[in-house]
Formats: C-alpha cells, sequence, structure tokens
C-alpha cells in the first residue's frame, strides 16, 4: 500500500489571511492526503524544519500580504541548502501573473490565484507527488 | 505574569478519516454537465420562497420597526438619513511609506472624498519596527509603513486634523497610533477634543478572524478599554473602537454569524467596561460598528436592520442604557472584498455597485468601496477612483438616498430581518451558555463555525450550486489583463533607514525614562493611554512600545486547526 501523499500547508511572514489555507487543507484532507498545518506567522526557517521533521511530499505557501517575491525564494533557498530541493514546493494567494512567472522561473512549482478549485491543487500535488516518487524508486533501483 | 508566551511546536496535524483516502477528487462543474438544483437560500442559507405575503409578516411590526431615527431604530438612526446628510464617503488608502499615502489622501480629498481612512502595513499592524526580522519583505505593501511619530507626521501632512475626520485600522497596536495621532495634533496646535476619527481597535475580532495580534485575549482587551475610557473622557468625538463584522465575514462568516459574532464582541466590551466601573451611558455612544456588504442583496439590507434593532434592545433592556444616543448602532461599510475575482476583474466593478446599493439601503453611515483590482494587488489610482465615483453615482444619480428605508413594509424584507435577528439571537445565547465571548474565543468556537462556513461555501461552488460568474460559470474567454500597482522594494531600505535615524536622534533621557514609567504601568492596573502618549512624544517607535506588551503580557499562539 502505496504511503499516503503529506502536504505541509504553510502560513509564512505576517500575514493572518486564512480562509484560503484552511480551505486547502480541509479538501486535502478530503481528498486523502495527510496534511500538516504550520498555524500562522511562521518564518521560512520554521517551515523548512517542519518540512524536513513531517518528511513531507509538498509544501504549500499561502501568501496574502505581497510579500510573497520575498518569501517563496527563501523557502525555497533553504529547502535546497537543507537538502530537500528536491520536494515540491508550491502554493497560492494574491500574486500577480509576472510574479507567478517569475517564481516560477525560480523553481517554485505551480501557483494558485483566487478562484481556483481546491481540486485543481488537489489533482497538481497528487500528479507531481507521484512522478517524483517514481523517478525516486526507479534511481534506487 | 500569568500570560506567559506559549512555546512553538511546528505544528498540528490531520489525519483522514479512514476509509476516505484518496476519495476521487469532486469535478469542476463543467459547463455541459447536468445543471446543478440551483439553491433557493440566502448566502446564510436562510431557505427563501418564491412568494412573500402579509402572512409571512409576525403581528408587532410596526412596534419592530418604530420611526426612523426612534428605538429600536430598524429603520435608521436618524429621521430623514440622507436627506439631511449623505454618509461619509471613506475610502481606505495606504501603501508604501508616509510620503506616498500622504500624497494619495490629498488625492482622495481633492477628489470629494469626506474622510480619510488609513491602511497600515502588516508590520505596523502587528507591532514590529521595518527594522525587525519579521518583516522582511512586507514594509509598505498591505499599507503604509508606520515606525515612528515622524513617520506619523508626514502621513497627515498639509491636512488640518480638526477639520477631517480619520478612520485607522490598526487594532493590535491601536492604542500607539491613537498616542500618536493626538501628539501630531497637539503640534498643529489641536487639542483631543476636538479630534474627530475612529481607531478600529477591536481585538476580539482578531482573534475569531482577521489574526493580527501581539499578545493574548485578556490583556489584549483590557487595551482596549483603556482606550474606551480614556477617549470617553478626552475625546468626545472620537470612536474609540470599530467593532468589527467585516473581517469576520470576510474569513468565511455567513451574514448571520457576522452578525452575531460582532454583536457578542460589542457585548464583551460593554460587560468589560463595566466591570470597570464605567457609566454605560459615558462611554456607549463611542463605540461603532463595521459591516462587510456582500452580494445577496436583500439579506445585506436585512442584517443591517436586524443588527440595529438587536443592539437597540440590549442597550436599553440589557445594560440599562438611558440616553438614547447610546442605543444607536453606528456603521461604517465596506462592500466584500472577498467576493471580488482574479478572473475578468471589470465585473467587479458591477459586484461592488450593487454591494454599496445594498449598504445605502441598510442605512449606513459611511462606506468604503472596493476597487476592482483588489484581488490582484493594492488599488491603482484609477480604480480607487472608480470605486469613489459608484458611491457617488448612488448618492446623486438614482435617487435612492431621497426616501428613508425605502424597502421598509417590503413582506419578504421584514420576514428575512426578523429571521436574521431570531438567528443571531440564538448565536448570542449560546454564547452567553459559554460564559460570554472571551471565553468562546478562548475555546475556539467562533473561529471553528467560520471555518466550517467557508469550507461549506467552497464546496457550494465546486459542485456548482452557486454561481459565480467568470469563475465556475462564464468564464473561459481572453483574459483581461489591468495595471496593477507596484510596490517598490526600495521602500522598506529607506524606511529601515527612517526609523534607525529617529532612535539615533531622539532624546534618549526623556525616551528611558517614558519607556521606564510605561512598563511600570504596564504591570499595574492603571490607563496606559497617557503613558503611551508620553512614550511616542519621546519619539518611542512602535515596534519598542509593543516590546513592552510583550515583556509584560506575552505573545499570542494560536492553535493551529482547521
Amino acid at each position: 500500500m502505496a504511503r499516503k501523499i503529506r502536504v505541509l500547508v504553510g502560513k509564512a511572514g505576517l500575514d493572518g489571511h486564512d480562509r484560503g489555507a484552511k480551505v486547502v487543507a480541509s479538501a486535502m484532507r478530503d481528498a486523502g492526503f495527510e496534511v500538516i498545518y504550520t498555524g500562522l506567522h511562521q518564518t521560512p526557517e520554521m517551515i523548512v524544519q517542519a518540512a524536513i521533521q513531517e518528511d513531507v511530499d509538498a509544501v504549500a505557501l499561502s501568501i496574502l500580504s505581497g510579500a510573497h517575491m520575498t518569501l517563496f525564494p527563501r523557502v525555497l533557498a533553504l529547502m535546497r541548502e537543507k537538502g530537500i530541493g528536491d520536494v515540491l514546493l508550491t502554493g497560492g494567494g494574491i500574486i500577480p501573473k509576472e510574479d507567478m512567472t517569475a517564481l516560477k522561473q525560480a523553481g517554485v512549482g505551480e501557483l494558485f490565484g483566487p478562484g481556483t478549485p481546491t481540486t485543481a491543487i488537489i489533482d497538481y500535488i497528487r500528479s507531481v507527488s507521484r512522478e517524483k516518487r517514481s523517478a525516486q524508486a526507479g534511481s534506487a533501483r | 505574569m500569568a500570560n506567559a508566551a506559549r512555546t512553538d511546536t511546528a505544528a498540528t496535524r490531520a489525519e483522514p478519516e479512514s476509509g476516505r483516502a484518496e476519495a476521487a477528487p469532486k469535478p469542476h462543474a463543467p459547463e455541459t454537465a447536468e445543471a446543478p438544483v440551483p439553491l433557493f437560500e440566502t448566502l446564510s442559507g436562510i431557505p427563501v420562497r418564491p412568494l412573500y405575503t402579509p402572512e409571512d409578516v409576525k403581528p408587532g411590526l410596526e412596534e419592530r420597526l418604530g420611526k426612523p431615527g426612534q428605538f429600536p431604530f430598524t429603520r435608521g438612526l436618524h429621521p430623514e438619513m440622507y436627506r439631511t446628510r449623505i454618509w461619509t464617503m471613506r475610502q481606505f488608502a495606504g501603501f508604501g511609506t508616509a510620503e506616498h499615502t500622504n500624497q494619495r489622501f490629498h488625492y482622495l480629498l481633492a477628489q470629494g472624498m469626506t474622510g480619510l481612512s488609513t491602511a497600515f502595513d502588516m508590520p505596523t499592524l502587528m507591532g514590529y519596527d521595518a527594522d525587525h526580522a519579521m518583516a522582511l519583505g512586507e514594509v509598505g505593501r498591505e499599507g503604509v509603513a508606520i515606525s515612528s511619530l515622524e513617520d506619523m507626521e508626514i502621513l497627515f501632512r498639509g491636512i488640518p486634523l480638526d477639520q477631517v475626520t480619520t478612520s485607522m485600522t490598526i487594532n493590535a497596536p491601536a492604542i500607539v497610533l491613537l498616542a500618536m495621532y493626538v501628539a501630531i495634533a497637539e503640534k498643529q496646535g489641536i487639542p483631543p477634543k476636538k479630534l474627530g476619527g475612529t481607531v478600529q481597535a477591536d481585538m476580539l475580532k482578531e482573534f475569531i478572524a482577521q489574526k493580527e495580534w501581539i499578545c493574548p485575549p485578556r490583556p489584549s482587551v483590557k487595551i482596549c478599554v483603556d482606550m474606551i475610557e480614556w477617549c470617553a473622557e478626552h475625546m468626545p468625538r472620537w470612536n474609540s473602537i470599530s467593532i468589527s463584522g467585516y473581517h469576520i465575514r470576510e474569513a468565511g462568516a455567513t451574514a448571520v454569524q457576522e452578525l452575531a459574532f460582532t454583536i457578542a464582541d460589542g457585548i464583551g466590551y460593554v460587560e468589560e467596561c463595566l466591570k470597570r466601573g464605567m457609566d454605560v451611558d459615558a462611554f456607549a455612544q463611542r463605540l461603532s460598528f463595521f459591516w462587510d456588504v456582500h452580494n445577496d442583496f436583500f439579506e445585506e439590507i436585512a442584517k443591517f436592520r436586524a443588527g440595529r434593532r438587536i443592539w437597540a434592545k440590549l442597550m436599553r433592556d440589557r445594560f440599562q442604557a438611558k440616553n438614547p444616543r447610546s442605543w444607536m448602532l453606528r456603521t461604517h461599510a465596506q462592500t466584500a472584498g472577498v467576493s471580488l475575482t482574479a478572473q475578468q476583474p471589470l465585473n467587479n466593478v458591477a459586484r461592488v455597485a450593487i454591494q454599496a446599493l445594498a449598504a445605502v439601503l441598510g442605512g449606513t453611515q459611511s462606506l468604503h468601496t472596493n476597487s476592482m483590482d483588489e484581488t490582484l494587488a493594492l488599488p491603482t489610482e484609477e480604480a480607487a477612483t472608480v470605486a469613489l465615483r459608484t458611491q457617488q453615482i448612488i448618492a446623486h444619480e438614482t435617487g435612492v438616498a431621497n426616501v428613508v428605508d425605502p424597502f421598509g413594509g417590503s413582506y419578504f424584507l421584514e420576514a428575512l430581518t426578523d429571521r436574521m435577528e431570531e438567528e443571531a439571537m440564538e448565536y448570542l445565547r449560546r454564547i452567553d451558555g459559554m460564559g460570554g465571548i472571551i471565553q468562546a474565543v478562548e475555546q475556539g468556537f467562533p473561529q471553528k463555525e467560520i471555518a466550517d462556513s467557508a469550507y461549506r461555501f467552497q464546496m457550494q461552488v465546486e459542485e456548482g450550486r452557486r454561481i459565480i460568474v467568470g469563475v465556475n460559470r462564464f468564464g473561459g474567454e481572453e483574459e483581461v489583463s489591468i495595471p496593477v500597482l507596484k510596490i517598490d522594494p526600495e521602500i522598506e531600505r529607506r524606511q529601515i533607514e527612517r526609523v534607525r535615524a529617529v532612535r539615533a536622534r531622539r532624546d534618549a533621557a526623556r525616551w528611558e525614562r517614558a519607556m521606564g514609567d510605561l512598563r511600570d504601568a504596564c504591570m499595574s492596573d492603571k490607563n496606559l493611554v497617557p503613558f503611551v502618549l508620553d512614550a511616542v512624544r519621546a519619539y518611542a517607535t512602535l515596534g519598542e512600545i509593543s516590546d513592552v506588551f510583550r515583556e509584560a503580557y506575552g505573545v499570542y499562539r494560536e492553535p493551529a486547526v482547521f
């Protein structure tokens, strides 16, 4: 039996808007993921630490405060530095299109804006996690 | 102190219920799918029938309505409402440094705006100076950065503070911003008693919904009550609190929950003031409210009316206020940011207009209309202007401001107003049963109710039972892109330099004395406002003053649950 997909849902920085993060976390749980929610006001260091401890398949950050161009790159850099650069970093919030493009070019995964159905997020994380797992299984052989 | 900071634990975990693992994803209502059953209910889930008749209105309507300007104020606070004075058009603004926002203020005043409303950035809202590690990347992004009195002097430069009213959306450090406002007015030669405006300062709704805090609930409420008490004595034109449903609704509450939890918060503050021995009529007139205005047109109008009626009864009967002004629920309103869509953003202009109309028909005292681009970024000047013009069109072109409560007596609206009152009262009884709103918040009750409503709404949207134009229906065409406001990253650097320069330049001895006095006051039950006022006059920064609160009262950490 395959291990369930494990996702860390994180709120980085000072942003207190947690409606989206909680709705997405609940939808992921109902879709069968194991969801770890960090709670509010986490630093990038705390988020990456939790991702390592919880051995997650994906880190999903929710940022609605406009600090995405600082926080996503910092979390990504820390993930690489701490040896979990292969874990998917995705997320969503109020993020203008061109910023999404820039972040994706920097190595962040898909980013989701307002109005996204939770199923789109779930399908995306499921398919990337499966790909990564089968790639890992392949290289282990 | 008793309220020590809780330790950081990384996270909480939710396991899926057994047997439900890897459930098939729900389809996202494609255009071609079988049409889902329409929901004949309000956004709060109140069922609505096809037709309302006199039988739907319970006997005693006249008594429940009263005359406008009279108990229980269902029809409005004033006998002639907008014929005497149009509502205050108060557009929320703030970004970048104090200079940027000062410019926007002057622009909006020149466009005919009649009250100022200040948005602060996240570090300011959370009680951090621009150079704190937690402020990284957030300075000036969601509002204006204010770290010291110097920023505040620049923010209101050229604006005579006795001729405008100013609303400040600030909560945990509200006492600091209130003190700064009083201090810059002093420099303009204006005494506190001439200042008109509002600090939001409603901490209970922070724990319930907006989640911006410094200390735990009880000391936070203590500081709110300090402000209410001080303003009652020194600032007769100032609203010492804006008891806010807005954030509760935006976090996912239904209209009924917004009504109930907001009024429960109001009861909480009144009770705390009474415990301190204050006379209800000495402060109740300066309590103000703040509603969200969402898409469900009649439900929103009913909410404003039911809110006034519930509050009037509570203040007169439960709290024994004698002055009719103490019975009045005066409110600001803002159109629902959460209802705006990033898809087809021009459609938001229509949503905002309809919501604003509901607020006016509901009898609001002041109104902010959102800009169409707010799901993308802070508003551009053009978008903010269209939003203000929307209010001016409603005020001056539609004729709706000519008649008081024009929908009053509508079978449907009256039945809905009664029903919302009943459902809100049921929540209030439950909260009283828990020992009051502070206990209910500590138990996470409103938080959980709101999160459940948010999830239920999202699922209704994803099942196609709730239609959102351009999102789950009528979408697909070429995306319209509109210009968005960019915040220059340089702002953060400049703001950091400024706060450091202020610290280096100020009179160190005076600063130290004021900070020491404030620290001592926090260990007593003295009213903190005069001490904070002395500290800001000595150019103590917002972060330094907040640190005194953190040391004295502890730092709040929310249990991470969903």
